[in-house]
């Protein structure tokens, strides 16, 4: 892999550049032609700002939701979805509205029917002031993006068993189930590239030993060993501690592969001119790994990790959905679709699959975006 | 090519006594035994507990040793082909894995094969029409079918079959056929129900496949000696299923060894969704319970599985394609 330096060949400018580049191509760095392969890929260029606007939900969750994680509308338990609104039958309105709902008993099912009172018009506002709730834990406040006229309800997405807004918690959740991943994978990364580099540097037995452990570890089938590992989480554990016992049960296979892919590129890294130089030069061995090795194989780590983002996501989302995951009161998109395990509820409150849909948008975006880097990780081939 | 088998066998006995520890450790892990969980949940019914049973219970499966020798009754046990007993079921772990084994089997083959019928026609076509529409829309919804997690997937299925086809999908059999004995009813019945878990469990993998499918072919298809082909004359159809073709359904056998493993395992979330008799909501179960000797042996089942699978392939491979060398340093 000698397209690994930092030498562009001269002779293929064309195929780097994107039609506007400015000549400068020839001398840009590394990262910069990086960057302009990547916008090339359209569609990994939207993922990545997809991504974008989903972690800045989930950081500004407790604003941008319209109700606090546990506030319970006791009298509108699955209420149904409020659509937003313009145009009503006195014709179009300027400002966004929902209908009020109303909800009655069926008198033999005991259920709870809802109607939409088309006489009653709630206006949605920004910027309002409605519950009151924590921010980021540090000062109270009661700004929220948007609500309606106090006594009206707005539950775009409907409410669950405990009349909760749904839209709220899958934006609080979001901030669980788009952080976990990050911190699983992050944990991967620190293992995988520690073991990996020591198997890769010192070689002989060392690397041996190492590579027939991971071996063993990656016979193990993955799900049943996530599902084995969740489950000797003790009960007695707190929220925080099991949300970390969780992401380092994921990250406990995940780094397997990393350490594999490091080992390989520094084995043949070795063997490259560069290194030969560096170490005639009586550069140390520290120095000479992670100031020369190192950085020439970052994008394919960072690749790698892009990648294994979306398979944590999902893996939390299947153990919390079996219950062997995170626990209520933390809320996760997997908690939230523990409700829709009964096929009668999904039936008579089909909206309770919402969260279904936050995932695989997540997922998708995640893998799209490291298409998109795996291209532009290598910005001197074709 | 024998003495690379003979290597790899060697190494199987090493690598499965460490995953004997390791799934022995997990199933340790958390704290107490299947018993002290048993009392407790009688203690909170309010029942009376026989604490003479449980002793003898514990004396029988030698919870009262240290660990090291528990491991060494069972791992004996596991030698001469006994399983252990499971607490919960108060069964033998063979033959209630050997129950529900048959109907596992028959879903990982049938997806199997729905697997491979959709995908490698669909990936040849995607290789050989690139970039045409068809190949466009293969792309988009072989990235839904990725992204899409199989358990919802069947939580979708079972609402859309639910609401609008009023069939309640979950299961294998309707109510009049699940304890029934084997005849042609019985099986018109469960081919009638087995279609959503063969889809739902095949997604993923059929879309997995056509990327590969189309991946390998393109690049097959580049190659020299499809041009020198053509040029000598050999129709293009032809050309493409007996070479290019050939080389690129290398992943499949590849991944072949790894059936083993599905079909104990089987997709143990997506049957706990669809409520399917297969082994893996019993895994699951025993996973919950603390049912160690059940869970125990699964684990150690599957794992020894998936490194035969992952050996098998290996050895088919080699067999197969003759390009493939294991050089030794």
């Amino acid at each position: 892999m000698t397209d690994e330096k930092q030498q562009p060949d001269p002779k293929e400018p064309e195929s780097v550049a994107s039609p506007e580049a400015p000549p400068d191509v020839l001398t840009a760095s590394q990262w910069k032609l990086m960057w302009w392969k990547f916008r090339k890929h359209k569609l990994a260029v939207w993922a990545g700002f997809l991504l974008l606007v989903l972690y800045f939900v989930a950081a500004f969750c407790e604003f941008l939701a319209p109700y606090p994680l546990d506030y319970r509308d006791v009298d509108y338990a699955y209420a149904p979805p409020q659509p937003i609104r313009l145009v009503s039958e006195d014709g179009i309105h300027l400002r966004p509205f929902v209908y009020a709902i109303e909800g009655e008993r069926h008198p033999e099912t005991r259920r709870k029917i809802y109607t939409e009172n088309t006489d009653e018009r709630l206006t949605v506002r920004f910027f309002v002031r409605g519950e009151s709730y924590r921010f980021w834990g540090l000062f109270e406040t009661d700004w929220h993006l948007f609500g309606v006229e106090d006594g009206g309800t707005v539950h775009l997405l409907g409410t669950d068993s405990l009349g909760r807004d749904l839209l709220s918690r899958i934006l609080y959740g979001s901030r669980i189930s788009l952080t976990i991943g990050l911190v699983g994978v992050t944990m991967s990364f620190v293992l995988g590239l520690a073991i990996g580099a020591i198997s890769g540097f010192y070689g002989g037995w060392i690397d041996n030993l190492i590579q027939r452990f991971i071996e063993i570890i990656q016979s193990f089938p993955s799900i049943p060993l996530w599902m084995a590992l969740a489950a000797a989480l003790p009960d007695t554990w707190s929220p925080l501690q099991i949300y970390f016992g969780i992401t380092v049960v994921l990250s406990l296979i995940g780094w397997t592969g990393l350490a594999r892919q490091v080992r390989g590129k520094i084995l043949s890294l070795r063997e490259e001119d560069f290194t030969t130089a560096a170490v005639l030069g009586g550069t140390g061995q520290w120095r000479i790994m992670w100031r020369h090795l190192l950085p020439s194989f970052m994008s394919h780590i960072i690749v790698s990790l892009t990648l294994a983002v979306p398979t944590m996501i999902l893996a939390e989302t299947a153990l919390s959905f079996l219950g062997l995951g995170l626990q209520p009161p933390v809320t996760s998109w997997g908690v939230l679709l523990t409700e829709a395990q009964n096929v009668q509820a999904v039936a008579a409150q089909p909206w309770l699959l919402t969260p279904v849909f936050f995932v695989i948008i997540a997922v998708l975006a995640f893998n799209f975006l490291g298409d998109g880097l795996r291209d532009a990780a290598d910005p001197y081939s074709k | 090519m024998f003495a690379l088998i003979v290597h790899r066998v060697f190494w199987l006995v090493p690598t499965l006594l460490v995953i004997s520890i390791i799934s022995f450790v997990i199933i340790q892990l958390p704290p107490g035994d299947y018993l002290t969980s048993y009392i407790a949940a009688l203690e909170e019914t309010g029942q009376t507990v026989d604490y003479e049973r449980v002793e003898a219970l514990r004396q029988r499966y030698h919870l009262d040793r240290p660990m090291s020798l528990q491991y060494l009754y069972w791992m004996g046990g596991i030698v001469q082909g006994d399983l252990g007993m499971s607490f919960e079921w108060n069964r033998p772990v063979r033959d209630l894995i050997g129950e529900r084994l048959m109907l596992t089997m028959v879903i990982s083959i049938s997806t199997l094969l729905f697997t491979w019928a959709l995908a490698i026609p669909i990936g040849i076509y995607s290789a050989v029409r690139q970039y045409s529409w068809g190949d466009y829309t293969f792309t988009f919804v072989g990235f839904i079918g990725l992204a899409t997690p199989n358990f919802l997937l069947a939580l979708i299925f079972m609402y859309v079959g639910f609401t609008f086809f009023d069939v309640s999908p979950g299961g294998l059999f309707s109510e009049q056929y699940e304890d029934a004995p084997w005849s042609i009813g019985k099986f018109a019945d469960l081919m009638r129900h087995i279609w959503i878990p063969v889809i739902v469990i095949g997604t993923a993998g059929t879309a997995g496949l056509i990327r590969v499918m189309r991946g390998n072919l393109l690049d097959e298809l580049q190659k020299q000696y499809v041009i020198t082909a053509r040029a000598k004359g050999l129709p293009y159809w032809k050309l493409l299923f007996k070479y290019p073709v050939r080389v690129a359904l290398n992943p499949l056998i590849s991944t072949i060894g790894w059936l083993l493993p599905t079909i104990i395992g089987g997709e143990i979330i997506v049957s706990v969704v669809l409520g399917l008799p297969t082994t893996g909501p019993l895994l699951l179960n025993a996973l919950m319970n603390q049912d160690m000797f059940l869970a125990g042996s699964m684990v150690m089942v599957l794992a020894l599985l998936t490194v035969i699978g992952t050996l098998l392939s290996d050895i088919l491979l080699l067999w197969l394609d003759p390009r493939i060398r294991y050089e030794k340093k």
